[in-house]
């Protein structure tokens, strides 16, 4: 390809929009002219500063009700068995606040109950129970706005960042010249512990690593699979680590096993 | 009259994406108060449509409806108003309180510097031809994929790819002169 042609190239270069073969040829072409590395360059810091300093805007709380003002929502509660789990595949227990409201407290109980019948029938497993509450957690991450409360790609700003706010230090690597980019770090709740979130992200999908501490011998790499999404946790040097994404299964197991190799050392 | 199942459905699919409906409605309005409005009217459209959605990409057809609802607003009403570069109305939002900033650590001796850097950032975002700040609003801020925004502004995915890429040059562009003082 022609110098012209990388140009035009660059910005999907930048936002890993290019297929592999196209990748790897702006890769090459890179390394051997300094104008795309500038433009490069250019594209990218842009790209950057429009994502970390530009504001976002969250719709005002009344704006919701208003709108739901003209759309009631009007659950006719002599009919429960009418909900079903196939209609709500990805909605249990994950609703963001906002619909929660407007939901409605006869809905919230009917939604509880229905769902701890559902697990009491499967009588689940420990595993299953925090598989089922770390994909909760993840697509609220995403849903509510809040993937990152220290977001940086830099491990030395987010690991001293978990200090005092945990009684462990999380293990945090960068693992972007892996392809899984380090976006940063939140406090989030798990199975009954206070636990490290780290954001990681493989192209278009965020990752979400828990990490708390075990007490138990280590384990292997498990996964899970559970409303589209993919878990795979184990248990290494007495941490528990989970790892919930919607990237493809096989991402997801090299990731944690990348990650299982550099924290052993 | 009313449908709970449907109600329900939409308030399960499309309710969550209020927020990314607002966003985009503030970057084209560039005026919170109008983006209140058309959000509003989007999403009641929206319901109305609600039973040709057959997708998995709610937000994306959600965002599909605010963009359509907005330029049909402005064909009519607002053309004019949106041809000057720089709009004081959208200059006059109080980055402080409306928005969530993405700050990339709390260092309290950045601060200062970092919101004056905001500021000229979003101006210049504001600034920007709709037809760049839209890809650039959803690239960067909705973090959609080509393909989301090239069916969202209905353009082929290399014309999302050159706005993107002229986009980001014209934004440099606007700010080069403030980042020469540094
Ligand atoms: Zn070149």
């Amino acid at each position: 390809m022609e110098h012209s042609e990388i140009m035009e190239l660059l910005p999907a270069y930048v936002d890993q929009e290019l297929g592999i073969a196209e990748t790897l040829t702006v890769q090459s072409h890179l390394d051997s002219c300094p104008e795309c590395r500038r433009e490069y360059a250019e594209q990218s810091a842009l790209s950057k500063c429009v994502r970390t300093e530009t504001a976002y805007f969250k719709a005002p709380p009344d704006l919701a009700a208003r709108i739901a003002a003209h759309i009631p929502d009007t659950l006719p509660q002599d009919k429960p068995r009418r909900i079903s789990l196939p209609s709500f595949p990805a909605s249990w227990g994950l609703s963001s606040n906002l619909s929660w409201l407007q939901v409605g407290t006869a809905m919230a109980t009917l939604l509880v109950a229905v769902w701890s019948a559902g697990l009491y029938l499967n009588l689940p497993t420990a595993d299953d129970r925090i598989t089922e509450e770390a994909i909760s957690n993840h697509v609220r991450s995403l849903q509510a706005d809040h993937l990152t409360d220290v977001a940086s790609t830099d491990q030395h700003t987010v690991k001293p960042w978990f200090n005092g706010k945990l009684n462990f230090a999380p293990t945090v690597i960068d693992l972007a010249p892996q392809g899984f980019v380090l976006e940063g770090g939140r406090l989030d709740y798990l199975d009954g512990h206070p636990v490290a979130a780290l954001i990681y992200r493989r192209q278009k999908h965020p990752i979400n690593l828990y990490i708390w501490p075990a007490n138990g011998k280590d384990a292997g790499p498990k996964a899970e699979s559970s409303r589209g999404y993919h878990v795979v946790h184990w248990t290494a040097d007495e941490m528990h680590y989970w790892a919930v994404s919607d990237v493809e299964e096989s991402e997801l197991l090299k990731f944690s096993g990348i990650l299982r190799l550099a924290t052993h050392q | 009259m009313t449908d709970p199942i449907k109600n329900r459905r939409f308030h399960m699919l499309v309710m969550p994406h209020l927020n990314s409906a607002f966003n985009l409605a503030c970057w084209l309005t560039r005026s919170r108060h109008d983006a209140e409005d058309l959000v509003q009217e989007a999403s009641l459209r929206a319901f109305r449509f609600f039973d040709g959605f057959h997708g998995d990409d709610a937000r994306a057809w959600l965002l599909t409806i605010v963009r359509n609802t907005f330029y049909t607003w402005y064909q009519e009403n607002h053309a004019q108003q949106q041809n000057t570069l720089f709009d004081e109305e959208f200059h006059s939002l109080d980055t402080t309180d409306a928005v969530d900033m993405h700050y990339r650590d709390n260092n309290p001796e950045k601060l200062l510097l970092r919101k004056d850097s905001e500021r000229q950032l979003q101006q210049g975002l504001a600034a920007l031809p709709l037809e760049f700040r839209e890809v650039m609003v959803m690239r960067e801020l909705e973090d959609l994929s080509y393909k989301q925004i090239a069916g969202i502004v209905d353009i082929p995915i290399g014309t999302v790819m050159s706005r993107l890429g002229r986009g980001r040059k014209l934004l440099a562009k606007i700010l080069a002169p403030a980042n020469q003082g540094e």
